[in-house]
């Protein structure tokens, strides 16, 4: 007989224990010698993944169903291989942004959400509940079991009519004052637990080594090892079907996956599993150690699960032992009294662990996530410029850790009896599944949204709530039976287990897929479709980008603060002497002497905010924060809301966009205008080159012949004339070549003046054949000219025309054939124009050559030799004049059949251009 | 025996001064109005040295001054270029192309006189 008094007196010693070991650890730290700085404590702490479900659950499992319990132990297992890619990048995220829960960490991806933070809390509380409640069921069966030694009973079905009467609520109320002594001693700014961590890394110790005693005994005490239990379980007909893995797994392979990856995600996403892999965290380098010393772990607590259980099952032939007890009441059955106590102990250790960590976690988000968000908003309290508000911080979260673990108890009493260990686990778990997208999406999609985790999170949560947590209830008896038989309101589509359709699963293969159905496909479509802010902008790229990450980062903040405003805000919720160390820290890491050589910049803001965050979570702290930088003139939620706006964002790029391709547009303007320049330079310096060449021709003759005339003073008179015409000849030509460039250039400035009157071209012709009468004399050429009567008079420079005239004529009578020079000048109009031919009998000019002659200094001879006499100006400068008026002058010829130059003058818009100038 | 020089120009009237000033310092000319000739003439005439214009039909100065030195035959005859186009760049060009001097119009007579004299008499 083990007397009640025995039982409580060695379990509240052992929970003693633990609590001064978490002393102990606490007073290491503030010594500054942290015992938990450790690779081992960190990988055991871990372990606190193993709760009484694993310790009693899963030999249950094992009992029913065979290897059917391996999954939950496979994930966490195959997960670790992620785990250094994963797991590392969200503790380093975690502690550049001081993180302080799960909750808190979603919230701070998605731009400080106090929405989302909000929302994770409450599903997180009403997912982890069901777990918790599954723990005070174990405490409180095996403590009743335990009492009836060496009797081997079941307690009672039902639970006691009374709470008062109910072991179970005495352990909940016993596990809520340990976990309110561990946990909330004192408020830390980085929410760290040292001592907790080290109290769970002996706590998983202690039930490692009572499995193990178990095991070892039943399989090495009651039968001969391994063998001998084996084949003797393979005798049994009860027992057999359980050692055949070629049966297939229990649920079959879906559920098998089902179960693998939720286990993976549990072993990284549950609040007490990211409350010690990662807030708890000291260093990364001890994941290393954990990467191999955990599945270590799993593997040791699991290697005597199927042995306990075909043991139990051979012991207690006639099921009337529940499996989920074997590890108590098989050492009992042996009248094992101590090794019966141990393995109470190990079960109690396990599920302590389990409901203290986890339910700091969650408190920590009810606290920051929850209260703190809505005291804070509320402007009744004004809390923000209390003096102090570390006790209130402190007795929220004690408050929070009594009502957590209440609420698990009325779990318990609600929906307890209906389901084993296992399946009330795998609730909890398929609701710490839904956190998945939102947080692995967040760590590596920039295009995450706010607004898309959000969706996606509740549409995850309310598919879990029907398929998983509303059958809890109905089969409790809390909701009507043919809701789960009919479906609501008769819809036999909506049958929660059997959602659109969709049957032949086990109820958590069939919730998974749906709610990470919903979860998955609304939080990437309502992202895709979204705009991010510029709050969550910098957020993401704070998550995802972290490794990338070395200088200070970036900072949303735009007003600022002063010092000392800041220094007491953080006073205020972490008390002034934390606050003053924090600072002191700050100005020296940055070379200062003291915190009032600190400049308020968004730097500082920043840190203030950080420091809070640690506290009461990101999303508390900006608005905390927020309530002494508004106070600036800048306002800085003003800037905030007009820079939230993330169709303003998006604008903005575009016209940043639109201001790019004009950019764009423009520099291939300046590019193309800058080879126009080049292009117009290079023929402005062979215009000046060829001006050159052709200024300093005749001007070597005359100062040449000019020297030679000079030293030689007895030159006969023949020779002398003829270097004095030469002399001349080239002065002249010199004269006429300055005139005409300077006419040209003035023409191609648009700087001359056009004397326009009313003339008839008639009497240009005929002008021009006079001033050029001695030339034809000269040449003996024979002029025809063939005149249309009745041409329009023009408006247009007399003298201008002239000059076209005489120019053409010169040309052509220089180029008549030698002999029989003939040149015919025809006028007549045709069409609205009026047309001038100049042709010659001459040596014709090839095709080639036709626009060529047009073009400055370009003359054309027939033959090389003889290079015609003339400046290369004249018919350029005749083109420019004809276009002026808007006509054309060209040429048409052969080789050998003369040429004709030919103009046009339009008659009207001759006119009508001068009218135009005239005016 | 006098030293022959040939005289490469299309302007009549440089032909004509610079046959004179040759003539007047003594040498033996022979004269031509573009590149080919000039080329023609080198071979038959085989002058001592060449006043060569740049600017010439057919084959400009370079062009024959380059022929010219690509020739072993023609590598010692002297070459003065004669151009209108003043430039440094030009000047450059006319002497990478083989050119012993490089003489801008208009000149000092008495300075191109005494650069013949110079390369022909060292």
């Amino acid at each position: 007989m083990l007397q009640g008094w025995v039982v409580v007196l060695v379990s509240f010693t052992y929970l003693g224990l633990l609590f001064a070991i978490a002393y102990f650890g606490d007073r290491r730290a503030d010594q500054g010698r942290s015992i938990i700085a450790n690779p081992y404590i960190y990988a055991l702490s871990l372990a606190v993944y193993a709760t009484a479900w694993t310790f009693y659950g899963s030999v249950g499992r094992a009992a029913s169903d065979g290897i059917g319990f391996l999954p939950i132990y496979l994930g966490p297992t195959l997960v670790i291989i992620l785990w250094w890619m994963i797991l590392r990048k969200i503790v380093r995220i975690s502690k550049t942004n001081r993180i302080t829960s799960l909750a808190d960490f979603i919230a701070s991806r998605y731009g400080k959400s106090a929405a989302l933070a909000g929302l994770v809390t409450v599903i997180l509380v009403l997912g982890i509940v069901p777990y918790i409640s599954l723990q005070l069921k174990a405490v409180s069966t095996s403590f009743t079991i335990l009492l009836q030694y060496p009797e081997v009973a079941m307690p009672a079905q039902r639970a006691p009519e009374t709470m008062l009467q109910d072991t179970a609520f005495y352990v909940a109320l016993t596990l809520a004052a340990f976990t309110i002594a561990f946990g909330t001693r004192h408020l830390d700014a980085s929410e760290r637990h040292e001592g907790l961590v080290a109290a769970i890394a002996f706590e998983s110790v202690v039930k490692l080594l009572a499995f193990l005693a178990v095991g070892l005994f039943v399989t090495f005490g009651m039968y001969h090892g391994f063998g001998d239990l084996f084949s003797r379980g393979f005798d049994e007909p009860a027992v057999a079907p359980l050692l055949s893995p070629l049966e297939g797994p229990a649920g079959g392979y879906a559920s098998w996956v089902w179960l693998t990856i939720l286990s993976m995600l549990a072993v990284m996403f549950l609040p007490r599993q990211f409350q010690v892999a990662v807030i708890e965290n000291v260093d990364e380098k001890h994941l290393r150690t954990a990467v191999w010393l955990f599945p270590l772990y799993m593997l040791a607590i699991n290697i005597f699960v199927l042995p306990i259980a075909v043991g139990g099952l051979m012991r207690f032939p006639d099921a009337a032992v529940d499996g989920d007890t074997f590890v108590l009441t098989l050492p009992m059955a042996e009248k094992q009294q101590a090794l019966a106590l141990f393995a109470f102990i190990g079960g109690l250790s396990a599920a302590t662990g389990m409901v203290i960590v986890e339910t700091i976690a969650l408190s920590t988000m009810v606290c920051n996530d929850l209260v703190m968000p809505a005291l804070l908003r509320m402007k009744r309290f004004r809390l923000a410029e209390h003096e102090n508000l570390s006790h209130l911080l402190l007795s929220i979260r004690r408050y929070a850790i009594v009502i957590i673990i209440l609420l698990g108890y009325g779990y318990f009493r609600l929906a307890g009896e209906a389901y084993a260990l296992v399946s009330i686990g795998l609730i909890s778990f398929a609701a710490v599944a839904q956190f998945a997208p939102a947080i692995l999406g967040g760590i590596y999609w920039k295009g995450a949204t706010r607004a898309g985790a959000l969706s996606g999170l509740s549409a995850g949560f309310v598919v879990w709530a029907y398929t998983l947590l509303l059958p809890a209830f109905a089969r409790s008896g809390w909701l009507p039976e043919p809701f789960l038989t009919e479906g609501p309101f008769g819809i036999t589509l909506l049958k929660p287990l059997e959602l659109f359709g969709l049957t032949g699963l086990d109820q958590i293969t069939h919730a998974m897929i749906w709610s990470m159905l919903a979860n998955v496909g609304i939080y990437v479509g309502v992202s895709l479709r979204g705009h991010q802010s510029v709050i969550e902008q910098t957020q993401a790229s704070l998550f995802v980008d972290i490794f990338k990450q070395t200088s200070e980062l970036a900072s949303p903040w735009r007003g600022t603060a002063s010092v000392g405003e800041l220094q007491g805000l953080v006073a205020r919720f972490l008390g002034p002497a934390r606050a003053a160390d924090a600072f002191r820290q700050y100005a020296r890491d940055r070379g200062l002497k003291s915190a009032e050589d600190l400049n308020a910049d968004p730097g500082l803001v920043r840190f203030a905010e950080i420091q809070l965050a640690g506290a009461i979570g990101a999303s508390s702290a900006r608005v905390v924060v927020s309530s002494v930088v508004q106070e600036e003139p800048l306002g800085i939620a003003e800037v905030m809301n007009i820079l939230d706006e993330a169709s303003q964002v998006i604008a903005y790029s575009r016209q940043l966009e639109s201001k790019s391709r004009e950019l764009e547009a423009a520099t291939a303007e300046l590019r193309a205008a800058n080879e126009r320049l080049k292009e117009l330079d290079r023929m402005k310096n062979d215009f000046i080159s060829t001006v050159s060449h052709e200024l300093r021709t005749p001007l070597t003759s005359i100062r040449a012949f000019s020297e030679i005339l000079h030293a030689n003073p007895g030159l006969d008179r023949e020779q002398r004339s003829r270097f004095l015409s030469i002399i001349i000849k080239e002065s002249e030509r010199l004269t006429r070549l300055i005139a005409q460039v300077l006419d040209l250039a003035k023409i191609e400035s648009g700087q001359v003046e056009w004397h326009n009157s009313e003339l008839g071209m008639q009497e240009v012709i005929e002008d021009a054949l006079t001033a050029t009468s001695q030339l034809f004399k000269e040449k003996a050429v024979r002029v025809a000219t063939r005149i249309e009567p009745g041409v329009p008079r023009i408006n247009a420079d007399r003298d201008r025309l002239m000059q076209v005239m005489i120019n053409l004529l010169s040309n052509a009578v220089k180029f008549s054939d030698k002999e029989q020079g003939l040149v015919q000048v025809t006028l007549r109009t045709l069409g609205d124009t009026l047309r001038v031919d100049v042709h010659d009998n001459g040596i014709g000019i090839s095709p080639e050559n036709h626009e060529v002659i047009f073009e400055k200094f370009r003359q054309v001879g027939d033959t090389m030799t003889d290079r015609p006499q003339g400046t290369g100006l004249g018919l350029p400068i005749c083109r420019q004049i004809i276009n002026h008026y808007g006509g054309a002058l060209w040429v048409e010829s052969r080789l050998g059949e003369g040429a004709t130059f030919s103009f046009t003058l339009p008659l009207e818009r001759a006119s009508a251009r001068v009218s135009k100038v005239a005016s | 025996m006098n030293k022959r020089i040939l005289i490469a120009d299309d302007e009549p009237n440089i032909v004509t001064l610079l046959e004179f000033l040759m003539q007047q310092s003594g040498y033996d000319i022979r004269s031509a109005s573009n590149g080919e000739d000039a080329l023609r003439a080198v071979s038959e005439y085989h002058p001592h040295l060449v006043l060569l214009d740049v600017m010439m039909p057919l084959r400009n100065g370079y062009e024959v001054c380059q022929t010219m030195r690509e020739s072993p035959e023609f590598d010692d005859v002297k070459i003065i270029m004669l151009t209108a186009k003043g430039r440094e760049a030009e000047m450059a060009k006319g002497l990478a192309s083989g050119a012993d001097a490089y003489v801008t119009k208009p000149f000092a007579t008495k300075e191109l006189v005494e650069t013949v004299k110079r390369l022909l008499e060292p």
